[in-house]
């Protein structure tokens, strides 16, 4: 579907063998529009906010946070959240340790936690370049980390899926979980961001 | 060594302990492989087992992937991946790799 508000384009590639692939799946009685239709919106429903709720409450509870770095899958149904299959591993920033997530191979990103991920975590100019110079990305994104703090990358390329834990910044002392929530940004689950108060 | 996560399926027993030092094979199979090329012939450390998962390799040609594979993280040092890594020496990068892609360094 092109993006190009009137004006036709025609499908690329992709955009044909996708549709082809589903009207044939639906032909073939597989799968139904209407299926297709509630997973694009189920997944469309899907946003950052979920994850942030899982960050504010690590936040406050310690004992959550140890469990989240234990087992981050069970840690988010701890409160309820729905994420079929999600096998999430949750990785701590702390003043010596900074982490950021990629996929090089793909585009693997916790989807049924946060959502779709950015266009620019697809790229291939991030997928190739995060492994090779995070730094320099980290850079580009506005995160100049100082050479005393280890960067640690980590690719995504099998069955886990990843949520950077970032520390929780001065001056949000006494706030409650939805206002911490409020502050933790995709990107800072990413690891190309870190919250910012204010 | 304790799984992070489960698994339900018929699996090869894991073989490597966490902080084993283990070689990526240098190796180029045909299909579909999720052992990056940047990663093979390097040497890193155990950092988890994740578990243990049908091999994506088999999954991808339309067989069952079992029994399932042990799949771990290593922890591989910047500086040894990349001859011109211009960082500190502490920075690293984790992947995870299948056990059959794994020998002890």
């Amino acid at each position: 579907m092109s993006t190009d508000q009137g004006r036709y384009q025609p499908f690329s590639y992709y955009q044909l063998m996708e549709t082809s692939l589903r009207e044939l799946l639906v032909e073939k009685g597989i799968v139904t529009n209407e299926q297709v239709n509630a997973e694009v919106a189920a997944m469309r429903n899907r946003q950052p906010e979920r994850g942030a709720k899982v960050v504010a409450k690590a936040w406050v509870d310690p004992e959550y946070k140890k469990r989240l770095l234990a087992n981050g899958t069970a840690a988010c149904e701890e409160l309820g959240l729905e994420i079929p299959g999600l096998r999430l591993v949750a990785v701590e920033n702390t003043p010596q340790v900074h982490n950021a997530i990629v996929c090089t191979l793909c585009s693997c990103y916790p989807r049924v936690l946060l959502g779709i991920p950015p266009d620019w975590y697809k790229s291939r100019n991030y997928r190739s370049r995060m492994v090779r110079e995070p730094r320099v990305v980290l850079k580009e994104f506005g995160l100049d980390l100082p050479t005393s703090v280890t960067v640690r990358v980590h690719d995504s390329t099998a069955d886990m899926r990843y949520i950077v834990l970032p520390m929780r910044p001065k001056g949000t002392e006494g706030w409650d979980e939805a206002r911490l929530a409020g502050i933790v940004t995709r990107d800072c689950m990413i690891g190309v961001a870190v919250p910012q108060v204010g | 060594m304790n799984p992070q996560f489960a698994t339900d399926y018929p699996a090869v027993t894991p073989k490597f302990e966490v902080g084993a030092r283990v070689k990526v094979r240098k190796t180029a199979p045909l299909g579909h492989i999720r052992t990056p090329f940047y990663i093979r012939g390097h040497v890193g450390e155990i950092e988890r087992l994740c578990g243990s998962f049908p091999n994506p390799e088999e999954l991808a040609q339309m067989r069952d992937g079992l029994p399932a594979q042990p799949l771990y993280r290593v922890r591989f040092k910047q500086k040894d991946v990349w001859p011109d890594y211009k960082g500190p020496d502490s920075d690293v990068v984790e992947i995870e790799i299948f056990q059959h892609w794994l020998e002890k360094a």
